[in-house]
This record gives structure tokens, sequence and C-alpha cells, in this order.
């Protein structure tokens, strides 16, 4: 019925008066009250900061002095002049891929293989789960020093074996990759939440399957698997966004690995070995803070938005018809 | 019915947001213009006034309490003033302050690249009217140093210490390989590398007669380019290194040498060398023979190998540019009052004993073994000199030094030039001129971003 009724302009005199109840009235107050915090807490610390990128993007700003609107001359250079953005997002797209697959998947190995153990489980979660804890920038620092091509124990464990370990943070095809094992040796916190997810799973339906005869494979395909996916889908969107976010890992890395860990005011190091560790946000960063552009840095972050958001969408959305697919089956 | 009441309160709500973003846009527009201070110099303190000024430097371990006791030399002349000499803030956090409107009084920097952003932008206080007011005589300042802290004609900054970059040998393997004297040339330096070079058993380098490789250590295009004389901005403010015999003939030497090692050879053994400000900088170890570095290594060689005997000497130039022997790369230490510091008057005190008071600079220079940037400090007897860090000196006065052109976008010349080195010694830039050009291009833009240098 209610599609049928005229969209007409209802004078606000003619309005039907509507009294709310004084219950409600107070009820409605007490929601806001409650929800006061956390609308400003949104307004304040994401609504604010989205908006003012999002002017800002428009604008030539050197975060002294006021900014001048250009339109949309700083989209434009990033698709057309500025050569080192293309570099930088290639390089994100590369660990968003790759970082985001093999973070999830080494968290989900190293969860189910603590969740078989008999003993010893309590040591083992720990251990796997500390370098978790190691602040980004000592952990870079010593992972260099361990990858380092001549004196390193990765290469001289490896030289015994008779295998040559490359150069590492030092050569720009295998900086990527060796950035990516660092993050797979602090991703307990991953692991650790999957591990929860896995422990979660009803023993009765493991037990259903395998009296309807199910191997392991099929346990896991069908038991697990359905079981843990929210756990998985919310693994994957994180990953998706740390490597989106990746930043410290990668200054430090191509700092020390170029012979000076004095990148602080100075970027000629930043990305080496030949950029292959500028990352987008490295940039951005550079741009907005080093070389007083931050309009072109906001051009870049509201994009960096607008590729994020779109990716976690899509995800949610297959991984939800996915989901839904494999009940229904 | 509901249908008219959803769509009355959507248009409210519409309202709403668009009048809440126009407030917030207001907001960020408000936010962002800075209060500009004012054009006239602000007075100087009285003898007895009290004042606590601030000081960011990025000065740390050995080199912090020499600063310190420099900076406190003014409360001979104020005794009431205190110094907070605050060490380890670098660029970044210096920027950061000056942004969110609690900058320190006085700012000291390495980085002397920045100063032209941070001069174009206003975030550091012209200091012209003070200069002027008490009639300061700049040309106690050698023209390359004046050069390198003033963007345009607008000077705001002092130079604090200069660095010169010279060429350091070390004298024992000189001797094994019966050299006598440093190279003055890069024929001879191309011979001495060769000679000085050691391989283990297995092909790889023991020792590197010279590293070339860029960017590593003191090895970058800006600290080799006054050797070949070669320029990074044409007339017209724009780069155009393409077009330079001098940047051309520079990187088909550094190829030469990379060649010699082989470039994944020197990838390697540069990757087993020390960090830059370590006791494990490969020089200290041995395990280069030759290099281009400032006068500040020799402080760091006494303190962290001070068994290593070593020479130093004008940089070698290129055989077509004999004329340059003698001169270097010069750069050095700024010190300048940002925008809206709180005690511009004492600051400028500050910044005028610590940039051209003789006294001081002896004792900084002693202390830090940086140049000394005036004429006077440089000629004074109780500066300490020793026949490593003699050199430097007569660079220094010898009228052909070379500092980086003061740009308004920061060093991101001095990346895009790196960044090409970096591709050209790995072979990965085939053609040298279009190479060199995609670097004008980017430079070019990142000029342009600022309205050609506003």
């Amino acid at each position: 019925m209610t599609a049928t009724v005229p969209r007409t302009r209802v004078n606000a005199a003619a309005r039907p008066a509507r009294k709310v109840p004084r219950r409600d009235r107070r009820r409605r107050l007490t929601v806001l009250a409650f929800m006061a915090p956390a609308v400003l807490g949104f307004v304040v610390f994401f609504g604010y900061p989205l908006l003012a990128t999002v002017y800002y993007s428009f604008t030539r700003y050197d975060l002294v002095n006021e900014p001048e609107w250009i339109g949309l001359g700083n989209y434009i250079r990033m698709f057309t002049s500025e050569p080192l953005v293309a570099v930088a997002a290639w390089n994100t797209l590369w660990l968003v891929v790759v970082l985001t697959l093999t973070r999830v998947l080494f968290a989900l190995g190293v969860a189910l293989v603590i969740a078989r153990l008999k003993s010893g489980v309590g040591l083992i979660r720990t251990l796997c789960y500390l370098p978790a804890l190691a602040p980004p920038a000592a952990a870079t620092l010593a992972f260099v020093f361990m990858f380092n091509p001549e004196f390193g124990p990765v290469n001289r464990f490896l030289r015994l074996l008779g295998i040559d370990g490359g150069l590492w943070f030092n050569d720009p095809a295998m900086s990527k990759p060796a950035l990516t094992l660092l993050v797979l040796w602090g991703s307990g916190e991953l692991m650790i939440i999957i591990l929860a997810a896995l422990l979660d799973v009803p023993v009765s339906q493991y037990e259903a399957a395998e009296l309807d005869g199910a191997g392991p494979i099929r346990r896991f395909r069908h038991v697990t698997l359905p079981s843990i996916s929210p756990v998985l889908l919310f693994g994957v969107v994180n990953s998706i966004i740390f490597a989106l976010q990746f930043f410290t890992q990668a200054i430090v890395a191509g700092g020390v690995a170029s012979g000076s860990a004095d990148v602080a005011g100075n970027t000629k190091y930043i990305g080496s070995p030949e950029n292959s560790t500028l990352t987008y946000p490295v940039w951005l960063y550079v741009q907005g803070f080093r070389y007083f552009n931050m309009g072109y840095a906001a051009a870049m972050a509201v994009l960096l938005f607008v590729v994020s958001f779109a990716f976690t969408a899509v995800l949610v959305h297959q991984l939800r018809r996915a989901s839904s697919a494999e009940e229904n089956a | 019915m509901r249908t008219t009441i959803t769509a009355w309160r959507l248009r409210r709500g519409m309202t709403l947001v668009s009048a809440a973003s126009v407030l917030l846009l207001t907001a960020c527009s408000a936010a962002a213009g800075g209060s500009g201070d004012g054009d006239g110099p602000a007075a100087a303190p009285n003898k007895d006034d009290k004042i606590s000024l601030v000081v960011y430097s990025k000065f740390t371990n050995r080199e912090y309490p020499v600063v310190s006791a420099g900076l406190n030399r003014l409360k001979a002349k104020f005794p009431n003033i205190e110094i907070k000499h605050e060490g380890s803030q670098d660029d970044d956090k210096l920027t950061q302050s000056i942004r969110g409107g609690n900058p320190p009084d006085v700012a000291i920097s390495f980085f002397t690249d920045n100063l032209g952003a941070w001069c174009s932008n206003g975030s550091f206080v012209d200091l012209k009217p003070y200069i002027d007011r008490d009639k300061v005589d700049l040309n106690v300042i050698p023209e390359a140093v004046r050069s390198y802290t003033e963007f345009r004609g607008k000077r705001c900054a002092m130079p604090m210490l200069a660095d010169v970059y010279g060429f350091f040998y070390n004298k024992d393997m000189f001797a094994a390989a019966g050299l006598s004297a440093p190279p003055k040339n890069t024929t001879e330096l191309f011979d001495h590398a060769k000679r000085l070079t050691q391989l283990n058993p297995d092909g790889s380098i023991r020792v590197a007669g010279f590293l070339p490789t860029m960017p590593f250590y003191n090895n970058q295009a800006q600290i080799w380019a006054p050797n070949w004389d070669a320029r990074w901005l044409g007339p017209d403010g724009k780069s155009n290194l393409a077009a330079s015999a001098e940047w051309k003939e520079m990187f088909t030497f550094q190829k030469k040498l990379i060649d010699f090692y082989g470039h994944d050879r020197l990838a390697k053994f540069k990757a087993g060398l020390g960090d830059e400000y370590s006791e494990d900088h490969a020089f200290h170890r041995g395990k280069i023979a030759m290099m281009f570095d400032g006068e500040y290594r020799t402080a760091f060689l006494k303190e962290q190998a001070p068994n290593v005997k070593y020479g130093t000497a004008s940089p070698p130039v290129s055989d077509s540019k004999p004329n340059r022997y003698g001169g270097a790369f010069t750069t050095g230490t700024i010190i300048a009052i940002p925008k809206g510091a709180k005690n511009p008057g004492a600051a400028w005190e500050l910044i005028k004993q610590m940039s051209l008071d003789t006294d001081t600079l002896v004792e900084l220079g002693n202390g830090l073994k940086n140049v000394p940037s005036t004429m006077a400090a440089l000629r004074d007897p109780r500066l300490e000199v020793d026949e490593n860090y003699r050199p430097f000196l007569t660079m220094f006065d010898g009228g052909k030094l070379l500092p980086n052109p003061t740009t308004p976008i920061g060093d991101a010349h001095l990346k895009a030039v790196n960044d090409f080195a970096e591709r050209w010694q790995a072979g990965r830039e085939p053609d040298l001129e279009a190479g060199l050009r995609k670097v004008d291009a980017q430079i070019n833009d990142e000029l342009a971003q600022k309205g050609g240098g506003r």
C-alpha cells in the first residue's frame, strides 16, 4: 500500500502534529546518550579526517600555507606524469596478493599443527606467538641481519647445504619475498585467532563425518573449513588491509640494506634496492611529509581508501556467496 | 504517508550532513592557515631577561655534549637564558612541530637539501631583517656555503658548520700495491682501483679498491657530480641532465668500474659491509681501500678505528676537467628560526653566535671535526688541524666548492638520480640518455608541483 502513496511535498504547517510519547522520547535520549561517545569518536577520528582528506586531494597544500584549489590536478598527475606512484602501487599489489595468501595459509597451517599436538601445546603456542610482540622496526633490523648475504645465519646455513642463499634484501627480485618471510614470522596473532576457531569446532561433527566414512581431507573440507570460514574471512580482510598499509618494515629494510639505517629526513635510501621496497603508503608519506605535497598525498590516500574498500567489499561478497552455497549444498 | 515522512527525514538528514560537511571543510581550511610571522625583526632580549630557548638538533652520543657546550656559550652574553637542547630530533619531527604550532625556538638540521622546501613554504623565518638590523656581513662566509643556505635570495637559515667531501685512502694498502699518491683523475682512480682490489679464491671480492655502487655510504650522485662539473639545473631552473655531457661522462665512468668488478659480485660484497656510522664501516675494516667521504670521517676513524693508517686528499676529477681538482662537494649543518617560534629575538642571538662567532665555531670545529663556516674561524690558530684534516680546510678555502642547488622539492632530485644510478649500474637502463631523460621528467614533474618553485 505504501508504495502507492503519491510523493507530494508536505507543507510543514499541514503536517499532522506528531506527539512522541514521553517514554519513547526518554528512551531515544538514553540510546543517543549511550551512542554519543562512539558517534563522537567516529566523527572526530574518521568522518572529519576522511572529509578533510577528500578536500585536500583537490588542492595544492604544503602543510604550512593555505590550500590552493586545483580541481583534479593531483589525480591527473597520479595517472599521467608521476612515475613512482605506479611502482609503489605495483609493490603494494604484490604484497596484497602474496602476503595475504601466504599469511592466512601459514597461520592456518601452524594452527592446525598446534591443534593436533598432544603435549607441550602451551609452550609451542607461546613460542609461535612471541614474534608478533616484537616491535616492527626491531624485528626488521634483526631480520635484515639474519638474511645478510655474507655473514647472516640463514645464508651460512644454506651454504652448509650447498645452496647459494641469494642477496635477499639487497636484490630487487628478492626483497619483497624477504619482507613476506618477515611478516610470516610475525603472524602469531592471526595464528592464535584461527587456532581458537579450530578448537571451537564441535567434536561431534568430526565424529559424525568419520562415521559417514569421511577421511581427513574431506573432514577438513566439509567440517573444518565451513566452521572457521568467518575467521578465515577476517584473516583475509585483515591481511589485505595490513598489506595495503605496509610501511615500517619496508622503510627500515630498505634503509638498512642500502648501508645506512639513517632514513629519517633522508629520502634517497627509501625504497632500496631499486625502489623494490617502495610501498604505496611509504611513497604517500614521502610525498606528504618530505616533499610537502600534501594535496597529492591526500589524493593517493583517497585512491587507497577506495581500493581498500572495493577489495574488502568484493571479497566479503564473494566469500559470503561461497559460504551460503556451501550451506545450501 | 510513511514514504512522505521518510522522504522528509531523508531531506532533513541530507541537509544536516551537507551543513556538517561545509562546517568540516571550513574547519579544514581554517586549520590549514598558519599564523603569519611578522615581517620586522623581533627585539633582542635584554641582558638579564629570563628566557628558556628550545633547540632541536639531530646530534647524539659523542657530538651532543659538544654542541650543547657551544649553545651554552650564549650565557656569557645572556646569563639568564636557559638552553634546552633536544637531540635526536630529525627533520620529520621538526616539520611536525612547525605544523602543530609548537616548534622549537631554534632548529638545527643536517639535511640542507630540505632547506628549499622549508624556505619556499615559509616554515623558516626570513632572517634578512635581522641581518640588516644587526649589519651582519655575510661575506665572511664562503660563497658556496652562502648559496646552500638561502633559497632564491631568501635567507631563512645560517650555516652552522660545513661539510666538505674529499677522498680517503688506506696508506698500508697503497704501499702494498706499490702506489705512492692518491689519484688525481678518473684514469688514475680506475688504475688504482684495479691494483688495490683483492679477490678470494672463489672469485668473490675480499677488498674493493674503490666501491662504485650508488647510492652507498657517500658514494652518491651529488657527491660525485662536482668532480665532473656536472650541474643539476639549467638556467631556466629545470633539470636537463640528458643534455649534459658531464653527467653522461660521470655515469659512463661509473659503469666502467661496475663492469670491472661485475654487478652481482659487487652487490654481494656490498651487502656484507657494515653500517655507515658504525665501527663496522668498510673503510674502518679494511674492506675498501679508497672512498669519497666528508671531513667528519676523520673523527669517526680516530674514535672507532685508530689503527687504520689513512690519508686524505682532494677527490679525483674527470680527465676532461683537470681544473676542477681541488674542488669538492659541500653541504653542512644549518640553523634557523622555525615559523611560530616563541622567542625569535633570543633565537637570532643564538643563531648569530653559532654561525658567526669565531670562538664558538673553533670549539665546535675541534669537537665535531666539521669545517667552521667562516673564514675567520677557518684560519684561527686554535683550530686543531692534523695532516688528514688539512686537505678539507684547503678545499674549503680554495673557491672550487659546489653545493647542491636549493630547490623547493627537498631531495626529490637526488632520489631520482640515485634511483637511476641503481638501475643503470644493474644494466636495467641500457640507453643512458633515454634514462636521464626520464630522470629529468621526474624532477621537472616535482618542480611543477611547486608552481615552478613558488
